[in-house]
């Protein structure tokens, strides 16, 4: 049975190999010419404003459950949507059953003040 | 899906809506009238514990295909959580309005805690238990975090739940493994391919041993307790009594259902194990509670202790007669414990004045001329922590020691006995602060606590005195189980 992972265990292998021999082979035979801007973080070619660890709006997580809240509301209605008519009203009810927590959810968040910005 | 599958889990389904529109109540409710909350809270759980006790009559009964359970077992711990969540209510009350903590979310959080457990012990498959497991600790995460403004409170909700979180790592990891191992994640179905001869034993103890762990860390057994102290300590106290008793109780449950129903094939590789690990957890509390004089810490290596001695219950499971009443003998620990605990934890709650100074063990000098009422009680709990009569600690101790010896491990009963006798040190040195120093603590009269107190304190003593009957349903509820 251990023989069926034999190709698998290769392939990380071989991957791990090239991985080590390309960084090698990079830093002993590669040019080092190094100058201030090439030695700035990378942030896709624009010259980086301030440290790397700022602060971050923590406000931003409000926006994360919310995007949470609705998005497993929408990975469940979609499939359920295409089904409707084969689950009927067993499945309605379901979906009905599904929605109140989430819905809970929601107007516990409107009422605290999750959907305003300032 | 049936009327069946509904009324297995009713108790949880019926706390579960209360606690949400508790939320809802919150939100539309003034300000002013926040203190009706508490009382909403505790009417819900009493409510839900009068709809547990007529359910405890009927038989046993699956649910959802096998995926929860109600019997006996389930049961009993049904009425201790719920009894948990009513003490963790009458405790809080007047605490949170004193620490200014009453937020909203306090009493929905509390419940939701509650119904994770009362799920934990009625999960028939690992997903179910693993459910349950997150259920239960998220608001305890949230509740450890909830004096917010003080960074001790912060701190200790990131350590709980990031040491919750690799502990829920560990239980996965070991949920998929005994499902690689047997093919089911149904712990009858579990049970039935290890008979049948077709489970890949040493994947199977590999996943026991890692639900181990993370079990391990939710009930504070030694190697894995380091999470204990700072956040009992951090938290709000009201909250630490709630951890101490339900999160506890919880990963008892948890243990005694897994490793009760679906590992007793692994019973004889695992029980030297856990006799090591209840010996390690004792002897380790025991002795480092000796070195504490922080009221909070102390009281949490306490319960690091008496973890060990639940985890005795485990070291007889080879033999057939000792492990019966061996878990018999845990439930009824676990109900002493939980009315000891709650009992003590609400004495440092009354005697708490200044929030941000922690209670240290000299501040109890002079308690017995200040309210001797309270002292007595006092008394109790710490009697009842040690073992001594007249209290419930002593019988169900002796309820496991016994176990403990029939299943031909006497070392380990020597080790709890001994160990106790160390515990004495320090639970008889707060007696002996509260009647023999002088000393002026300041007590904060609230009626909801010294209720809470008083009902604890009586019920360890008076049920001592006859505990056959309520041994009796212990061992009725466990007779089920395997």
């Amino acid at each position: 049975m251990l023989l069926e992972y034999a190709a698998i265990a290769t392939m990380i292998l071989v991957t791990a190999l090239v991985a080590v021999i390309a960084v090698v082979l990079g830093s002993l035979f590669g040019p080092k010419r190094p100058h201030a801007r090439k030695l700035l973080p990378y942030e896709s070619g624009m010259t980086p404003i301030g440290p790397g660890t700022r602060r971050v709006p923590v406000r931003f997580y409000l926006i994360a459950v919310l995007f949470i809240l609705f998005d497993i509301e929408i990975i469940f209605f979609l499939p359920w949507a295409i089904a409707f008519r084969e689950l009927g009203w067993y499945g309605f009810w379901a979906m009905v059953v599904f929605n109140i927590p989430i819905l809970i959810g929601f107007i516990y968040e409107w009422k605290k003040g999750g959907l305003e910005w300032e | 899906m049936t009327i069946t599958d509904f009324s297995v889990i009713l108790p949880v389904t019926l706390l579960t809506a209360w606690a949400s529109i508790l939320l809802l109540a919150e939100l539309f409710l003034p300000r002013a009238q926040r203190p009706f909350l508490a009382l909403l809270a505790a009417l819900g759980l009493a409510l839900t514990l009068g709809i547990s006790l007529a359910q405890s009559a009927q038989e046993f009964a699956p649910g959802f295909g096998g995926m929860v359970v109600r019997d006996g077992f389930s049961n009993f711990l049904n009425v201790l959580f719920l009894l948990t969540g009513l003490f963790g209510v009458a405790l809080s009350y007047r605490y949170n309005q004193r620490a200014q903590i009453e937020r909203g979310e306090y009493y929905p959080l509390l419940l939701f805690s509650v119904a994770g457990m009362m799920l934990m012990g009625q999960a028939a498959d690992l997903i179910v238990v693993f459910l349950a497991l997150e259920l239960l600790s998220f608001p305890l995460y949230i509740l450890s975090a909830f004096a917010y403004p003080r960074p001790q409170s912060e701190e200790a909700g990131l350590k709980y739940f990031l040491l919750g979180a690799f502990a829920s790592g560990f239980v996965v990891y070991g949920i998929a493994l005994t499902f690689g191992a047997s093919g089911s994640t149904d712990l009858a179905r579990i049970v039935a391919s290890v008979a049948a001869g077709s489970a890949n034993l040493p994947l199977l103890t590999a996943g026991a041993g890692l639900l181990l762990v993370g079990f391990g860390f939710k009930v504070a057994a030694v190697p894995f307790h380091m999470w204990t102290p700072d956040v009992y300590q951090g938290a709000p106290t009201s909250v630490t009594a709630f951890m101490a008793a339900g999160a506890k109780t919880a990963g008892f449950a948890a243990l005694l259902r897994v490793f009760g129903a679906a590992f007793p094939a692994l019973a004889a590789d695992l029980s030297p194990l856990m006799a090591i690990l209840a010996a390690v957890t004792m002897l380790f509390g025991n002795l480092i509670a000796v070195a504490q004089t922080d009221m909070k810490r102390m009281l949490a290596y306490s319960s690091i202790a008496q973890a060990g001695y639940l985890l005795m219950a485990f070291a007889p499971f080879e033999i057939e007669a000792a492990r019966t009443m061996a878990v018999a003998g845990a439930l009824f620990y676990l109900l002493a414990y939980t009315l000891a605990s709650f009992g003590s934890w609400g004495v440092v709650i009354a005697l708490e004045k200044d929030l941000d100074r922690h209670l240290s063990i000299g501040d109890f000098a002079g308690l017995a001329r200040r309210s001797p009422w309270l002292a007595a009680a006092m008394t109790v709990f710490m009697l009842s922590l040690t073992g001594l009569p007249p209290t419930l600690g002593l019988v169900g101790k002796i309820y496991l020691f016994r176990a403990v010896i029939e299943g031909g491990m006497v070392w380990l009963a020597v080790i709890g006995a001994l160990t106790s006798v160390v515990s004495a040190f320090y639970y008889l040195r707060i007696v002996v602060n509260m009647f023999m120093r002088e000393g002026e603590p300041a007590v904060e009269r609230e009626w909801w606590l010294e209720f809470a107190i008083g009902a604890a304190a009586v019920v360890t003593v008076v049920v001592s005195l006859w505990p056959f009957p309520l041994f009796e349903w212990a061992e009725w509820a466990v007779m089920k189980l395997f």
